[in-house]
């Protein structure tokens, strides 16, 4: 009712500097927790696109999480057979391209095939341990960024000179190679073979720059020694959050270890949520401390109003009237703060947003952050729900107000 | 829940039903030593009465209108207004018989400081909501200008003199039409001028607007001049009486 409204307002108005800092407590609750939510949001976000973009969704290996059954398992169901380890020689892929083609059929996306050899790269005194990868340019744009990623030279340059390599601009720093420098790669099983490089890339994740680079399927197989070998199926979906359903039925259907790419990165996400969990806990205390100043602010004025509500009461306003003025007070500086505390949030996220950092997982010069609505909504809904619980107790028991006690004392 | 109608013949008027009617009200205090305010009191009140209740300081006169204005429950005893039993009433329902039917004006004026005037005298009906804003306005606009008002409707408590004040807190009082006004010491803060003023519109509810009064007051001059008389003494009333060629 307006009536409510008004003498709530008549209240606030009346106690500007006190209202001012319940105001201010709720709005810096608002504000941080909004910088904090776009902060965790926005690093959350930039390194999982990272990921998504830079790495396969799902990529399928040779290998296999359990040994194969064993022939007497198979027969006699009372056999059971322990300590066998996976074999440990990579044979690859049998008939990858039936593979590729019956994964196609149903995967709502892209599959590519690969090579991957562990090696060492050296050059000018540097030994590096490298990831090779075997690729077939033409294909890989269907299954990552690679080629956007490439830099002075597009991906197929590989194609320009025998052996040619495209290597990660943080391992090309670490070496001191320039496009045209001959490396050399070298196997454990002792291949080693001279490759020129081509090109250079970046991902933007460190780790993948400092130690990987891409060459030709053929010259991975060279590497390899073994002809006609893929050992790995890299997959790209249309919707990368559904890549570990997908890895689990390409891993039933195929036998291979198929790795999502939350699975390779399970320890970030885990990371992420303990991430979250501070933020929430944080961003909680200080809207619980913000509704402290709120619960103060309700109970000093139905204190100082003591004979007001007593004398509305005599009047025969019902409790219920009584007890909403007083919960609606609560309410404007539930919503004062809340309003203060978006334009803190967002002017805390813009000033964030100019800090200029070195990130040691990525490379980006400046915060990431994520503008959402939601964090807004979020934020606004705790502090209003905060403002009426804190403001109902008080409110309640001035409501309940006996008006005789009041009258009888202040006559 | 209504008792049935009763005919009560009372010192002051005969009615067929009784405004306000307490039968062997007791009310005590309960504490380590209780306290009795009043006792055994059995009173009725009727149309159009103008009734004073005096006696000795503590002797249980606010304690008394309290109970009638239903801002106190009686310990023992039955408190009826207009028939109707107020011991069942739960909080809502004798906050709405305050809000329609009965109008308190206390010794000190009560007025919500931070509110004008009109928004002062507006507030029990906009809490009984029954009239538009504009009515709400003129009305409440139609009684301060009745009680000599009408230039400081714009004003705040604090800006008025006692007397002022008081006269608002009448027209509060009368804001929703109640039928009974109960007075706790109305002219018991002011000087002998401004008491008279607000004496005379007390009066002039009772003969002009047909209004019933029950008013506090231990100035037993201004006693005189009320068409009854309720005596208290040590809670219990020892006399009740119509006053002869009052009006
Ligand atoms: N809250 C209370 N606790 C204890 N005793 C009380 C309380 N309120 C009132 N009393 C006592 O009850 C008795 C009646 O009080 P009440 O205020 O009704 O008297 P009164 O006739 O209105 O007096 P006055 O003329 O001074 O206003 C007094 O003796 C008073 O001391
Ligand atoms: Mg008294």
């Amino acid at each position: 009712m307006n009536l409510i409204l008004d003498i709530a307002w008549t209240h606030v108005r009346a106690r500007v500097r006190q209202t001012g800092f319940a105001v201010a407590g709720v709005a810096t609750g608002v504000g941080f927790s909004i910088m904090m939510a776009s902060l965790m949001q926005g690093s959350q976000d930039d390194f999982t696109s990272r990921l998504v973009n830079t790495l396969p969704n799902i990529t399928v290996s040779d290998e296999r999480r359990a040994p194969p059954p064993q022939p007497a398992e198979t027969f006699y169901a009372a056999a059971e057979i322990h300590g066998l380890t996976p074999e440990a020689r990579r044979r690859g892929i049998k008939n990858p391209l039936a593979s590729m083609a019956a994964l196609e059929a149903w995967l709502p996306g892209e599959v590519g095939s690969s090579v991957k050899v562990q090696a060492i790269i050296r050059y000018a005194n540097h030994d590096i341990a490298t990831n090779v990868i075997g690729i077939d340019p033409r294909r890989e744009a269907k299954v990552s960024d690679l080629p956007k990623q490439m830099r002075q030279a597009t991906l197929t340059a590989l194609y320009r000179a025998t052996n040619a390599i495209v290597i990660g601009d943080r391992l090309s720093d670490k070496i001191g190679a320039r496009i045209g420098a001959n490396i050399t790669l070298q196997t454990s099983e002792g291949t080693r073979i001279s490759a020129q490089v081509v090109g250079f890339f970046h991902s933007g994740v460190r780790q993948i720059d400092e130690s990987t680079a891409y060459v030709l399927t053929k010259t991975g197989q060279i590497l390899a020694k073994q002809t006609g070998l893929i050992n790995e199926l890299r997959v790209r979906l249309r919707d990368p959050m559904n890549s570990r359903e997908i890895a689990e039925r390409v891993e039933r259907d195929t036998g291979y270890k198929s790795v999502s790419w939350q699975e390779a990165n399970e320890d970030l996400i885990s990371t992420f949520i303990i991430r979250n969990i501070i933020m929430y806990t944080v961003v909680g205390a200080i809207l619980l401390v913000a509704s402290f100043g709120t619960y103060n602010i309700i109970s000093t004025i139905t204190h100082e109003k003591a004979r007001d509500i007593a004398i509305m009461k005599s009047l025969g306003l019902s409790e219920f009237t009584v007890r909403s003025i007083f919960v609606i007070e609560a309410l404007i500086i539930g919503v004062a703060g809340a309003i203060v505390g978006f334009v803190l949030g967002y002017v805390l996220c813009l000033a964030l947003g100019t800090v200029e950092i070195k990130n040691p997982f990525i490379d980006s010069d400046h915060l990431p952050l994520a503008y959402s609505y939601l964090h807004y909504l979020l934020a606004g809904t705790v502090a209003l729900v905060s403002s009426v619980a804190a403001g109902y107790q008080p409110a309640r028991k001035a409501a309940r107000l006996h008006p005789v006690e009041i009258i009888r004392g202040a006559t | 829940m209504s008792a049935a109608p009763q005919q009560t013949q009372t010192a002051g008027a005969a009615v067929a039903l009784p405004l306000i009617e307490a039968r062997n009200v007791t009310r005590i205090l309960s504490g380590v030593v209780p306290t009795t305010l009043v006792h055994d009191i059995d009173l009725a009140v009727g149309d159009n009465e103008f009734v004073a209740i005096t006696g000795p300081s503590g002797s249980g006169k606010s304690s008394l209108l309290y109970l009638l204005g239903l801002l106190d429950l009686p310990t023992s005893g039955e408190l009826l207004i207009k028939g109707h039993a107020t011991a069942r009433m739960d909080e809502e329902e004798r906050a709405f018989t305050r809000l329609t039917l009965l109008g308190f004006v206390f010794q000190f004026h009560f007025l919500l400081p931070e509110l004008t005037v009109l928004d002062n005298v507006m507030l029990p009906m906009r809490a009984l909501a029954r009239l538009s804003r504009d009515g709400m306005k003129s009305r409440a606009a139609d009684l301060l200008g009745s009680l000599g008002l009408g230039d400081h409707m714009n004003k705040r408590p604090d800006q008025l003199s006692g007397g002022q004040r008081q006269r608002v807190a009448v027209a509060r009082a009368l804001a929703n039409e109640p039928p009974v006004i109960l007075a706790d010491e109305p002219t018991g803060s002011l000087d002998s001028k401004a008491s008279e003023q607000v004496f005379q519109v007390l009066r002039d509810l009772v003969d002009k607007h047909g209004k019933t009064v029950v008013a506090v007051t231990h100035d037993v001059s201004l006693a005189a001049r009320m068409d009854r008389r309720i005596e208290l003494i040590d809670g219990a009333i020892v006399s009740d009486q119509a006053l002869k060629g009052s009006r």
